[in-house]
């Protein structure tokens, strides 16, 4: 006998009081410049940017363009720093410094989760509970191997590259900026990193804490600006090592322009992830699960799990309850601390999440959306969903970055993995099922650098991150993300 | 060719045809072609297969057709199957030195070069069930999850092989790479691709599924901008210490992310050239998560 589920009644039955997260105690300037040697410094481009609030479309701050010539000031800094202080010091002082930078993001917490919210428009509930702590966690996390290298790659002998070019996306600033600079200055690097031009403010501020923490001048270097800025640091003579987090698109010009110099690379690409749920699989925890693969973040996630493949015998029952639980999902101001889905990153990036929603029912998928209202101002996208797509539709092959889902479904284990498979990306992945003999074959037959079994979108420093095939080059993130930043001689 | 009435026997040798090597046979090459090599005395010693773009891209269906069996073949297997190339070519110590002496190596090199090709299959073989558990990782996350990191196979590797270290360079690249569970498509040595071709032999002797290596004959100027810019290929390893083909190669591999290995200018023949850092260049970390709980 079929028993009556549990459903919530969603219509009209739960109010939610606003619960603004306040923002008098930060401080975000009029204007910033660039981070260079230990100073913040007029560029010499003369020239500064808007960074908005993407919930208000109000300008936040004005934020100064890094032309070539303020990279190069800015690499020759990081020279200087490298020859001088940084590689002189004991590296246990070194991880001083790191653990320094660590406490100080836990100090200052509350006030970066609040800038990140603003910035970048992501909810302040994520940016509190996980991008602000896993920054703090990661550095200090490698701090810790600055006196420990020669333990962690036998037979070798770990030497640092010199100067690191690091650039970072607009997802996670704070967090990948953590990721980028924690291991680098473990290793004994020295860093121009240079933050996404929609997001700069966490990394302005990550500055600070920099300076607070007295580190030697020059040994962390931020510039701000964008596609310009970032390819002057890639072609510049005076880099070691180019560090990327974005698209496979601009990865792939990095890669080409970096050939025939002697830099080494690590490269963080796109994803199109399969998160694959088995009819044994426990639907209602799948369920949260796929929710937090493809709208944690507004889907702006290199690793969300955008491609959903349900077995065929309970397709109906996880398209129902997926659909019930997208009803329930707050789309609207990211610093209300109720509000699951924030805002979408930048105009340009709503305007390419909507040009994918237009051809994904061009090309015969049937979209769904929750019905709830969005703010007038800003930038907004409803959590959603299409069925009825095949292998080859484009919001099947291609990186959307943004809330949104296509469903696929399967009989047999053989045809998950070969429809999961089906990608040029491959950096991560989720399976859902009771079995855990499946469970292993499933998670060794995906084709990906992180697989998530019966959980999604989890992170941690001594965890590696990295992908497959398109996904890029090399991991970041615990033991192995050491790599990226040694030279290992015999 | 390189036949040749032996002194003082009445019996007339007989020539090898050099051919390559796909799929675990022994086809010529598709296009018809050869090049010719000459000993020092400009004399001919074999009309070599001048491999083309179509006999690559039929190697690299095979080798990415046999690609998941062979990562699933257990790390026991692929190990004795590398220790059994080394006993096929143990056995066929002469000829191979003789084939060497041929292609202009003195008999101290020759011998030099075929023990330390043995002895290096040797080492790789051992390591197939280890490196395993010196690059892997449990990771201690500060969540509820049991975390852990190992290597699978990049996938399907192509490979320039060294041109100055005919065999020992070939067996130095192509060793590293297959234990890992990796298939390849080598393009031999050009001026010495002889060795290339009679391994070949050795390997289609060893237990090696065929299309795991794939050996190729032919012209550098030619060949090495497919092996870089195949969209089926994982990784290039390439031995060539020129600038500018490192650059072509780089520039062609970003079309699809491949991973670029150089191992440019390296005394194969040293003991340094050996180690499981060869192995892990053509590996991904994978990290798995589960949950842990009731």
């Amino acid at each position: 006998m079929a028993t009556p589920e549990n459903k919530l009644a969603f219509e009209g039955g739960w109010e939610y009081s606003p619960a603004p997260e306040s923002t008098d105690h930060i401080k975000v300037a009029k204007k910033y410049e660039l981070f260079i040697g230990g100073d913040f410094v007029k560029p010499q481009s003369g020239k500064y940017f808007d960074t908005i609030n993407p919930a208000t479309e109000g300008r936040l701050s004005r934020v100064a363009l890094a032309n070539d010539a303020d990279v190069d000031k800015a690499v020759k800094a990081a020279r200087k720093a490298y020859g001088g202080p940084w590689s002189r010091m004991k590296p246990a002082d070194r991880g001083k410094y790191i653990y320094r930078i660590a406490r100080i993001i836990q100090e200052r917490a509350r006030e970066f989760a609040a800038i990140e919210s603003l910035d970048g428009g992501k909810p302040i509930r994520e940016a509190r509970d996980v991008d602000v702590p896993l920054a703090a966690a990661h550095f200090f996390y490698y701090a810790g191997w600055a006196d420990k290298l020669e333990y962690a790659f036998p037979g070798r002998s770990a030497k640092p590259m010199g100067v690191a070019g690091q650039i970072i996306p607009w997802n996670f600033p704070l967090l990948m900026a953590a990721w980028k600079v924690a291991p680098a200055l473990a290793c004994g690097n020295t860093v121009v990193l240079k933050p996404a031009e929609t997001t700069p403010l966490t990394a302005l501020k990550l500055a600070e804490v920099i300076a607070d923490a007295g580190l030697p001048d020059g040994v962390v270097n931020i510039v701000t600006g964008a596609g310009d800025t970032g390819a002057s640091i890639v072609s510049h003579p005076g880099v070691d090592k180019i560090a990327f987090t974005g698209s496979t698109e601009v990865g792939r010009i990095i890669q080409k322009a970096l050939a025939g110099s002697r830099k080494k690379y690590t490269l963080e690409l796109g994803g199109k992830a399969a998160n694959i749920i088995f009819a044994d699989a426990a639907i209602d925890q799948a369920v949260e699960g796929i929710v937090n693969g493809i709208f944690f973040n507004q889907g702006h996630v290199c690793c969300a799990g955008s491609r959903l493949f349900v077995q065929e015998s309970v397709v109906e029952e996880v398209i129902r309850k997926l659909r019930d639980r997208m009803e329930t999902l707050i789309v609207g101001d990211p610093l209300d601390k109720n509000t699951d889905i924030g805002a979408i990153n930048s105009k340009a990036q709503l305007e390419k999440i909507e040009s994918y929603l237009d051809i994904g029912r061009e090309e015969g998928g049937d979209m769904y959306q929750s019905s709830c209202a969005v703010p007038e101002k800003g930038y907004w996208c409803r959590p959603t969903i299409f069925t009825g797509v095949s292998q080859s539709n484009r919001v099947v092959q291609e990186e959307i970055f943004g809330p949104v889902l296509a469903i696929q479904t399967f009989r047999t284990f053989e045809e998950a993995i070969s429809k999961a498979n089906n990608t040029p990306y491959g950096l991560s992945g989720g399976v859902w099922t009771d079995k855990g003999a499946k469970i292993f074959r499933m998670t060794q037959s995906v084709r990906a650098g992180v697989v998530w079994a019966n959980t999604f979108n989890k992170f941690d420093p001594t965890s590696p991150f990295g992908g497959y095939k398109e996904s890029g080059v090399g991991r970041e993130g615990g033991l192995h993300g050491l790599d990226a930043y040694l030279r290992l001689e015999a | 060719m390189a036949a040749k009435r032996e002194r003082g026997k009445e019996r007339l040798a007989v020539a090898k045809t050099y051919k390559i090597y796909i799929d675990g046979k022994f086809p010529r090459t598709e296009s018809g072609r050869y090049f010719t090599l000459e000993d020092r005395r400009g004399k001919v010693i074999a009309n070599v297969c001048r491999g083309s773009r179509k006999d690559f891209r039929n190697a690299i269906v095979a080798a990415r057709k046999v690609q998941p069996a062979w990562a699933g073949a257990n790390a026991y297997l692929r190990g004795q199957i590398l220790y059994r190339i080394a006993e096929m070519l143990e056995g066929r110590r002469d000829q191979f030195i003789a084939e060497l002496k041929l292609q202009g190596m003195t008999q101290a090199a020759a011998r030099n070069e075929v023990d330390t090709s043995i002895d290096r299959l040797i080492y790789f073989a051992g390591w197939a069930d280890k490196y395993q558990q010196v690059f892997s990782a449990v990771n201690p996350v500060a969540s509820q999850h049991f975390n852990f990191s190992v290597l699978e196979p990049t996938g399907v590797v192509s490979i320039i092989a060294p041109d100055d270290s005919g065999l020992l360079g070939l067996i130095s690249n192509v060793a590293p790479t297959i234990v890992g569970g990796n298939t390849c498509v080598v393009l031999a040595s050009e001026s010495m691709p002889l060795s290339a071709v009679s391994f070949a032999e050795v390997l289609h002797a060893s237990d090696v599924p065929s299309g795991v290596v794939n050996i190729l004959t032919g012209l550098r100027s030619e060949l090495t901008e497919h092996f870089a810019s195949h969209m089926d290929v994982n990784a290039i390893v390439f031995c060539d210490g020129a600038r500018k083909t490192a650059r072509t190669v780089q520039e062609l591999a970003s079309d699809n992310i491949k991973r670029v290995i150089a191992r440019a200018d390296i005394d194969w023949s040293r003991d340094s050239a050996q180690h499981p850092y060869l192995i892990r260049e053509t590996q991904e970390v994978k990290t798995t998560w589960h949950p842990v709980g009731s």
